[in-house]
């Protein structure tokens, strides 16, 4: 049985658990949802995300949603196969946990925000918020100083292999680096930071999303 | 060698001690004040160098964001007291889903509200009325949400308490008694009926006794 995921193949969320899958050698087929007409938040779709968001997922009876949880299942499901993005032992895992956490809570809204105020409401004609914006790039500097000091002393985030606490990194960066101009110095400025974007970004599993997403 | 939990009185902290004590594992607590800034020492950023609490120190493992502490200990004493966890790889899936529904949806508004209302209020500054407004509306989306899940299903992942529900005392409690918003819980017949059950648990009663919260 095939996983579907629900969701843009664009949009950061899906790519995360999409990134997971192709890690995994996971079988899975992409529902599109079409974000720009608010399909999200609508009543079909809200039985499946009562929030309104994406992705989701459904295998065989089994439906998820929160990218985070999706592909903390999928790596356990398939813990013996494919890279150990959960790491080689539960002490491993709690690291990998700790930078998911990371990445989700001092990571993800700075860039989120940003990436509204520069990129997405300018689209939409409207003025982004540039004080915001240079409020949130400061912080971010901060904590790509951290990731600095962190990967000086370890290959990737968790320890020394490619783990989920990598990969939830991948849409968000590549979106810095590529749609969201002026930003690509958080990562090129840094040596190990750049580095490890160097190496996440060139595993087989990302540069396949990146051909079905047709970048 | 017993395991140390930094920062006890604090909301997020709470988290970790409440998983604890259901686990049936001792822990000593070491006190951090926020308020005179001892997060911001330079050794407390070399264990946590985004300067936040709880850090866990086990012997030499050291441990950072509540939520990855506590799937930590959940899994390490999964055989002795409650089952946090689910059984399967498919109920640990739905509290994973659930758990990262708290972080991301739940926490933001209530942790602004918290900080809006009760240590704005202690610190003598004043308060954003719009954006507690704001986050009122929020918050009140998220338990609709809530209110029709927990018309389902007894606890967020299913038929059993788990961390989804767990990571949801302390400031569920902050909201319900110091805040005065009582309301938003006990207009909700699911998730007052829920409140009820998860904040009677004896570990939660033992927590606030051992550590009355701040506010």
């Amino acid at each position: 049985m095939v996983v579907k995921v629900y969701g843009p193949v664009r949009a950061a969320c899906p790519q995360g658990v999409l990134a997971c899958l192709l890690e995994k050698d996971v079988e899975f087929e992409i529902v599109h949802v079409d974000l720009d007409s608010g399909e999200q938040k609508k009543p079909h779709f809200l039985l499946r995300q009562p929030f309104g968001q994406v992705p989701a997922i459904e295998d065989g009876d089994l439906k998820l949603f929160e990218s985070r949880a999706i592909i903390r299942y999928y790596a356990a499901k398939y813990e013996d196969r494919g890279p150990k993005l959960l790491g080689k032992s539960l002490e491993e895992r709690a690291v990998v946990d700790q930078w998911v956490e990371v990445e989700a809570h001092n990571f993800n809204d700075l860039f989120y925000t940003l990436v509204l105020q520069l990129v997405i409401l300018p689209r939409m004609g409207q003025p982004g918020d540039l004080a915001l914006a240079r409020s949130c790039e400061q912080k971010l500097e901060k904590v790509f100083d951290i990731y600095e000091q962190r990967l000086s002393n370890s290959t990737y985030l968790a320890g020394d292999s490619f783990t989920l606490a990598d990969l939830t990194h991948l849409p968000a960066i590549r979106y810095l680096m590529t749609d969201a101009g002026g930003l690509a110095h958080l990562v090129t400025q840094r040596k190990h930071v750049n580095a490890w974007w160097q190496a996440i970004s060139t595993r087989s599993a990302w540069k396949k999303l990146m051909n079905l997403a047709n970048y | 060698m017993v395991v140390k939990v930094y920062g006890p009185v604090y909301g997020s902290p709470k988290r970790v001690l409440v998983c604890l004590i259901e686990k049936e594992v001792e822990f000593e607590t070491v006190p951090i004040d926020l308020l005179k800034g001892e997060h911001k020492d330079p050794d407390y950023l070399k264990l946590q160098p985004f300067g936040t609490v709880p850090v866990t120190e086990d012997g030499d493992y050291i441990l950072y964001e509540s939520r990855a502490i506590i799937r930590y200990y959940a899994e390490k004493y999964k055989s002795q007291g409650a089952d946090l966890l689910g059984k399967t790889i498919e109920e640990r899936g739905q509290v994973e889903n659930w758990l990262e529904v708290e972080a991301h949806s739940y926490n933001p508004p209530i942790h602004t509200l918290t900080v809006q209302i009760l240590l704005f209020s202690k610190l003598g500054f004043t308060s954003d009325q719009n954006l507690i407004k704001e986050s009122e509306e929020k918050l009140s989306k998220v338990l609709d949400v809530y209110e029709e899940r927990l018309s389902k299903s007894k606890y967020l992942a299913g038929d059993f308490f788990s961390l989804a529900d767990l990571s949801h005392l302390p400031f569920t409690h902050y909201l319900v008694g110091p805040m005065g918003k009582e309301d938003m819980i006990r207009s909700r017949k699911h998730v007052s009926a829920w409140w009820d059950d998860i904040s009677s648990r004896p570990s939660w009663q033992k927590v606030f006794q051992l550590y009355p919260p701040v506010f």
